[in-house]
Order: structure tokens, then sequence, then C-alpha cells
């Protein structure tokens, strides 16, 4: 067969294969008719990688914009409340329990006759930092362990595996009552050591799972058989690989978390006011549905928006590290 | 292309033993799978060896120790005579720079979250002696066009790419560290048939313009026969038959090479009409468990009780060894006798349909 292999598969399709132009070829040709691409790739354009292709893409993301900038808003008024709330959070006259919405109050008041509007601006910290710190640290535990444990296998895979049974086996309310009532301490990071204790092994299962699919693929042998050591494999070859599953259950935790916290402090083992947060106004609002839905509006309606943004938020990320989706 | 007999790569003894093993956290051998059990051949400078054998035989398992993805549990592959089996640490990686591999499924062995100049480009981040880092991007879109593609694809990711075209990346990472040997593991056979010929013929190019010594692995015969300069029938973890490509194919003398050459197919009905077809009975055992003495005697139509009790070596056969000609080549049978199963290109009588006569002791 006449061959040339220097010429692009197209052409040879052309001339070698003669009428014998299949899927795979025509598509060569397809791809041959526009060089520059649907990306105007250009000879005198930069090499691109996976990052920065990522964050071009994100940053053309309506989604990603989006919730970003809700993100960044809950992060400011986390840090200086005082920014859009002048009132205290904890000053409170019970004469206007449950009042409605009125001029320079347009949240209303709560059972304890405290400013809604007040209370939900000053409890973004505590939930907020409850929410991310426990979802960042079950992330990052889980995803290493499980990761390294799926990497490497072996005994302490086995290990591994047992010890997260166990964890499973932990009911989350019983055993926040039993650790959490030995602490005195009224901070959050109690309550988010907790979290991150009993949430690590779900994220770990998840990452040793698709840590193990990822290591399977012929990729990984063709970067080991040049050479490549394990850190460049799980970096380059792995973790982006193995990543969008994580992102997406720990995006999806993070709400779970907001609101563990919420009923961890009900049964009283959580944060005690006079710590402000969605969470413990939530649960004291819930009794009140029928008379004063806009007590539990107003908090719930901020924890929704929070977990929304975050998911998005993962879902824009993952999104952006699938090259095949562009 | 094989007229200078230096060998690169030796082959002795090579075994890999997988252990089977019971028990959650302690484990225990209970057996093993014996994927490859005393493979021995030598790969000579600038020739193409190819390897065939049905699946299962430990083909991959064999590519798989030769670029290290594998540990031998015995046995030595000495490249240029060190022996490269043990190696470890910094020795391992500048051995691997001479060595490289084509996988099977160019569906899988691109990672699909890197751009094909990451790709191709990553050995060099591996070996950065080998390309000084400015010059590294021209180097990338050079073996690009090596391989039969447009250099300004640099950018792109493999799923925009064919099976054929992605191949050729592939073909292009191997290519990369100028390595003297390349490890084909079924390169073509995941590919649409129109577009195997054209990689083939691609790397039967390179292999001119690089100097590249091939070990292509395949269970396609008429493509090892094309691009072959030496053949090795495997089965069940060992070579059964190993010897020129005409030597094998049209001078078969192992009863397992007989049997699988009589199921290519024939493009020639006329030619078709007058071939015997060997059916083999039976599977092909578990390699957990090999049948003692000649590992295909469970299969054998000429099986006797010595191949139950002898292992045949692979060695030109007694009966060949003081003739010169095509049949005398190694082949591990104790009753190995010459019998042509592929039509040759004029009219021949049809074969003793028989075939179980003889078997001189």
């Amino acid at each position: 067969m006449p061959e040339q292999p220097h010429e692009p598969e197209g052409a040879i399709a052309a001339t070698g294969m003669g009428g014998a132009m299949d899927l795979a070829t025509s598509e060569g040709a397809t791809l041959e008719k526009t060089p520059g691409g649907p990306q105007g790739t250009g000879p005198s354009e930069k090499p691109r990688s996976l990052w920065s292709d990522a964050w071009r893409d994100l940053r053309r993301n309506p989604v990603f914009i989006i919730s970003a900038l809700v993100i960044l808003f809950l992060v400011v008024i986390s840090l200086w409340p005082s920014l859009i709330a002048s009132g205290n959070p904890l000053k409170c006259d019970l004469a206007k329990a449950q009042e409605g919405s009125q001029p320079g109050h347009p949240f209303g008041y709560d059972g304890q006759g405290c400013d809604v509007y007040t209370r939900t601006v000053y409890g973004a910290r505590t939930s907020v930092t409850v929410g991310v710190c426990a979802t960042l640290g079950v992330a990052l535990l889980g995803s290493v362990l499980g990761g390294l444990a799926g990497f490497f296998g072996g005994f302490w895979d086995s290990v591994l595996s047992r010890i997260t049974d166990v964890f499973f086996a932990i009911p989350v309310v019983l055993g926040g009552l039993v650790l959490l009532s030995v602490v005195t301490s009224n901070t959050v990071w109690p309550v988010i050591g907790f979290m991150v204790l009993l949430g690590w092994p779900q994220i770990s299962r998840i990452a040793r799972g698709s840590v193990i699919t990822a290591k399977q693929n012929d990729y990984v042998q063709a970067a080991r058989a040049l050479g490549a050591s394990n850190s460049r494999l799980l970096l380059r070859h792995i973790t982006p690989n193995a990543v969008a599953p994580v992102i997406v259950v720990a995006t999806i935790a993070l709400g779970t978390y907001i609101s563990l916290e919420a009923t961890l402090s009900y049964l009283g083992v959580g944060l005690k006011p006079p710590t402000v947060s969605w969470g413990i106004d939530i649960s004291a609002a819930s009794a009140y549905i029928r008379n004063a839905p806009h007590m539990l509006l107003w908090p719930a309606g901020a924890l929704a928006l929070t977990v929304l943004a975050f998911i998005m938020l993962g879902d824009a990320v993952r999104d952006a590290l699938d090259p095949k989706l562009r | 292309m094989a007229e200078h007999q230096e060998p690169i790569l030796e082959v002795s003894g090579l075994v890999k033993h997988y252990p089977l093993t019971t028990g959650i956290l302690f484990k225990k051998q209970v057996g093993a799978v014996k994927a490859v059990d005393g493979v021995d051949f030598t790969l000579n400078r600038g020739e193409t060896l190819g390897i065939v054998g049905e699946s299962g035989c430990g083909k991959s398992t064999v590519a798989k120790m030769l670029v290290n993805l594998e540990r031998p549990t015995a046995g030595e592959i000495r490249f240029k005579g060190e022996d490269i089996s043990k190696l470890s640490g910094k020795a391992l990686k500048s051995v691997r720079r001479n060595i490289q591999m084509v996988f099977q499924d160019p569906y899988t062995s691109l990672n699909p979250r890197m751009t094909v100049g990451d790709i191709i480009g990553e050995p060099y981040d591996i070996h950065p002696e080998v390309a000084p880092k400015g010059d590294r991007r021209r180097k990338v879109q050079d073996l690009l066009d090596v391989v039969g593609l447009n250099p300004e694809y640099i950018n792109r990711y493999p799923h925009q790419f064919s099976g054929g075209q992605r191949q050729r990346i592939g073909i292009a990472r191997g290519l990369a560290l100028r390595p003297e040997v390349i490890v084909a593991d079924e390169p073509v056979s995941a590919l649409d048939v129109s577009v195997q010929a054209q990689v083939i013929n691609l790397m039967a190019g390179l292999q001119d313009e690089f100097e590249l010594s091939y070990l292509f692995i395949a269970h396609d015969l008429s493509i090892v026969r094309h691009i072959s300069d030496r053949v090795g029938v495997m089965y069940l973890g060992r070579i059964v038959e190993i010897g020129k490509d005409a030597e094998i194919y049209d001078h078969p003398t192992h009863p397992y090479t007989q049997a699988l050459l009589s199921a290519v197919p024939v493009p020639d009905p006329e030619a078709r009409e007058h071939r015997e077809r060997i059916i083999l009975a039976g599977d092909v055992p578990s390699p957990t468990n090999i049948p003692s003495g000649c590992r295909f005697r469970t299969r054998c139509w000429k099986a006797q009780e010595r191949c139950e009790l002898e292992v045949p070596a692979l060695a030109v056969p007694a009966e060949f060894r003081h003739v010169t000609g095509p049949a005398a080549h190694d082949s591990a049978c104790h009753f190995a006798e010459e019998k042509q199963v592929v039509p040759s290109e004029e009219p021949q009588e049809p074969q003793d349909p028989e075939g179980k006569s003889n078997g001189p002791g």
C-alpha cells in the first residue's frame, strides 16, 4: 500500500485506503479542515495545561461567577457582620417576640424578640465556619487517606478499610452526644473536630474507589513505564481523574454539616447561646413554623443559598476539569 | 533488515507467577497464576520479533516485564548484556529511556485531562536531561509531525482525536526519548481495520528512521507476519515455537502453531476449499493448574505418554536437526512434523486429512 508516514491521517485515507473511509478517518479529515479548531489553536499560541484551560473556562462560566460572588459575600459578612447590620444580635426585647416585618427590622423578630435580620447576618460566621472547615477537613483527611490507601493497596489499605467500617457503624447523633458532652468550650472547633472525625470515612471510601479506578488506566502504566515517580503519578495523572466524585460529595455534605451543627446545638451538645448560628435559630424557630414562619424562613433561606452556592461552585469546577465537556 | 545479528535484548527463563491469596487482613498464599512460566528469546538490533498467542497466554505480561511494569518472579532480561530486571532507582530510570512501550488501547492509554503537548512532553519532564526546557515544545511538534499529525494540535485533548490518531500520539510518546527498543502490546487490535494498516506502516517506517527494534505482540497472525522478521508462538505462558516468519507461517512444526494458522481466514475461496481446518478440543487449561510435561498435550491430537512425562525443550526437533531448511527451527514438541496449513500461492494437493499418523519416538 502506498504510504507516506509524514502525511496526516486524513490524507492517507484519501490516497492509500481508497474508498475505505471509515468513521475514524473521516473524523480525522474534519479535524484537518479546521486546523484552528474551536479553540483557535495556533502555532504561535503558548502551550496550555489542564489547569490553565480550566481557569479560562471558569472565568467565562456564569454559574461559577455567581456562586463565587455569593461565597465571597458570605465570607465578607462572616468577617465583618457590622458592615451590613448595625444592631446587636444579642439585644432582644421579649415584648416584640414573633412580630413580623416592620421598618428598620425587615425580617421581623424571633421568639425571644431578637432582630432576625441581625441574627441571620451574625449567624453566618458560625455557620459558614462550621460548614467550610468541616468540609475542608473531611475532604482533605478523607481524600488523602483514601487516595493513598487506594494507590498503594496492600496491608495498610486493608487496615484503613476496616477502620472506616468501624466509623460507619457509629451513629452520628449518638456519637455527638457522647463525645461532645465532655467538651466545655463553647467554640466551633470541637464541633468541627467531631464532624471531621465522623465524616472522613465517607470521603475516604469514595476517594479510594475512584483512585483505584483511575490507577488501572493504561495512561498511569504508560507514565510508570516512562519512569514517573509515585508523586507525579498521583498529582498529574490520578488526582485530576479521580477528584470529581470527591468534589460532588463534599459540596453536598457542606449543607449537611451546617444542619448537623443545628441538630447538635438543639440537643444541647453543640454550640450554646450566646453564640449566634443559623442552626440554633432554625431549630428554635421550627417549633413556631405555623405562627411565625418568617423566623424560620430567613435563616433557612440563608443556609439554602450557602449550600446552593457551594454545590454550584463544585459543579462548575468539576466540569471545568473535564476537557470533554468544553 | 536483520542482517547484523547483534542481540539487543535477551530474555532467559522469564517467569511471572501471581500469588493467589485468601484472608482479609493477613493474607495466605493458596496457589499461583502462572502467567509466564519460562520464556526465552532474543531480540536483535533493528529486528521485529512478533509474539502471537491467544488471550491469556501471557503475551502482555511478558511486555510488562520488559518495560519493568512488573517484576519477574524469576529469570533475566538483559539489555545489551546487562540484567535490567532487578534494577531500581536511578539505574532503572536510565534503562527505561531505552525501552519504551506502545499500548493496546488508545482510548485508555492517553490521560484524558492532559493536552497532547503535555502527554508527548511528559517523557522530557521525567528525563529532563534529554531535552532542555526551551527546546521541548519544538521537539513535541517534531514528534507530532513524524507520526503524521498536525503539529498545531499540541493544545488539544485526546478526546478530540480518532482512534488511529490517538495511537499515533501514543507512538509519538514512545519515541520521545529516542529508545532503542519499543515493546508494542497489540498496538492495532483496538483500531478499525482500515486504520490498522496505516498505523502498522507508520511503525515500519519509523523503525528504519529511528533504528528501532520492535517486540510486536498481537493475536492477529496476518499483521504479525506483515511486520515481523521473526515470530514466536506462545501457549500458556511459554513460547512453543520460534523462527523466521517464513519458517513459522509456511513450515510450522508445532501442532499448536499449525492449529492456530489453520484458523487464519483465507481470502481465496479456491484455496479455502482445499485447506484443512484443525479444530482443537477443549479449552486452554487454567494457568493455576498447568498440565505436566508438555502443556499443550491436553488439546493435542498427537499426545502420547511421553508428552505427559517429559517437558519438550524449545530447540530444533531431532527429526530436523540434520537437515537444513525452513523446517529446522526451534519447536517445543516431541513429535514435531512439518505441515503446511496456510495455502501457498500455487494450488496444491489436499493434505492427508488424518494428520495423526506418525510419531517417531
